[in-house]
């Protein structure tokens, strides 16, 4: 009986809600954030955060693939032959892509259309080839899915900071018109009469990498432990 | 006229990483020193002129609506454009794994200096891309597909060995402490992208 509680207690630590698994989830919001400290998924992150909009649906995009394709390969990992896994992930990810893209194309046209490529590129987002290859290879599918969640949404979190300024300094409004809600202008005209003007800077390209230096900056020089030598 | 544009617009105004970030997770963490930089450098522009104008293929007599008519006039409302994602990735990821071997067998120098780099393009953003903005740009013919995917694929090069070069001499400066590596990286790719939006506009 005695024993019989013990390994009771023992699964019940493993369970999906233990420190552990906990860690899994909160380490990748900040001290081992995707975006600024593994350096991956960088490539969808920058383009589509001119507005908040876009970077929710990217982000909830990929959230629902990242999860998708971590417990997939999770339950896998035992049967896919190590020489082909490459190509049997890109094939688990590109067929979970498909599906957000027809969602998308079906109840966010206007979203979809701004994304453009940038949902097919969800495929070779290195968020999730990376996950896949360093944790969901060598785990069980509970763990893999907090795994998934938690750099799902540090990637998320970065991707909307990026958008907020943006949004906010260039454009001067808040659109969530394509999810419904509605376009709220930030600025009162009366500010814009007395010469302030929206940074046009902002919109542009570039931009988006010089915000995520800032926060990288503002991250590392909080937390020292993360400075790199060069 | 016309493929001097494309290239042009390939290399500068629309530049795959500059105005499109495409495959900066490997921009970021290959562009310690010009040497190995230039390898995957040269690498991407290979991959691309091979898979760009198959994919061009694919696309134009597989996937595309109508575009199975050449086997029976019974296809012409067929509509595959769903499964290009699937299909292109396909492509790419055996093409890159067929090169390697094509490479070692008879270019080993070739290979020698491209070698470790091949495998990682197939998960490289811009080669997924470059295929995903041929399809939306609807290019005309086959030829303008290629010098597309030249054009692009020089430009990335161009891209990864000045950050390269930049990031190379960087070390003898004073940055400040939390801004090095990454950080810098990042602000002066945007600072070169700044540089790289005055080619916008030019025209043949």
């Amino acid at each position: 009986m005695s024993t019989e509680t013990q390994e009771l207690q023992a699964v019940k630590k493993e369970s999906l809600f233990s420190k552990k698994n906990k860690r899994l989830v909160t380490d990748p919001l900040s001290d081992n954030n995707p975006i600024t400290i593994q350096v991956l998924g960088i490539c969808s992150a920058l383009a589509i955060t001119v507005q908040i909009q876009q970077a929710i649906m990217m982000s909830l995009s990929v959230l629902f693939v990242l999860i998708g394709a971590n417990v997939i390969v999770s339950l896998l990992r035992k049967v896919i032959p190590d020489r082909i896994r490459i190509i049997v992930q890109l094939v688990i990810v590109a067929s979970l892509v498909i599906i957000v893209n027809e969602v998308l194309k079906a109840y966010a046209p206007d979203i979809s259309e701004k994304l453009s490529v940038f949902v097919g590129l969800i495929i070779t987002n290195c968020i999730i080839m990376g996950r896949l290859e360093a944790f969901a290879l060598a785990n069980k599918p509970g763990p893999s899915m907090m795994d998934a969640i938690g750099n799902g949404i540090g990637y998320a979190w970065i991707l909307l900071a990026v958008a907020i300024v943006r949004e906010i300094f260039g454009s001067g409004t808040i659109n969530l018109e394509g999810l419904g809600i509605g376009k709220f202008q930030l600025f009162p005209e009366a500010f814009y009469e007395m010469g302030y003007m929206n940074n046009n800077l902002m919109i542009l390209p570039p931009m988006a990498l010089i915000v995520v230096g800032v926060i990288i900056w503002i991250q590392r020089s909080r937390n020292k432990a993360l400075i790199e030598e060069h | 006229m016309e493929y001097i544009n494309i290239l042009l617009k390939g290399i500068f105004i629309e530049n795959m990483i500059f105005a499109y970030f495409l495959g900066m997770c490997s921009y970021l963490a290959v562009s310690k020193t010009v040497k190995t930089a230039n390898g995957l450098g040269l690498a991407v522009i290979f991959v691309l002129l091979i898979t760009i104008p198959l994919n061009y293929l694919l696309e134009n007599y597989v996937l595309k609506e109508g575009a199975l008519t050449w086997i029976s006039e019974d296809y012409a409302s067929m509509d595959l454009s769903f499964l290009s994602f699937i299909m292109f990735i396909a492509v790419i990821a055996s093409i890159v794994q067929l090169v390697e071997m094509i490479v070692e067998r008879f270019a080993p120098a070739l290979y020698g200096a491209l070698g470790i780099f091949l495998p990682l393009i197939a998960v490289n953003c811009s080669i997924l891309g470059g295929a995903l903005f041929m399809q939306q740009r609807q290019y005309d013919g086959i030829g303008e597909a290629t010098t597309f995917a030249v054009g692009s694929g020089i430009g990335w090069w161009l891209a990864i060995v000045a950050i390269a070069a930049i990031r190379e001499k960087i070390r003898y400066s004073h940055v400040p402490a939390p801004l090095r590596g990454l950080g810098i990286t990042f602000i002066i790719t945007g600072l070169m992208g700044i540089a790289f939006m005055s080619f916008m506009g030019i025209d043949f």
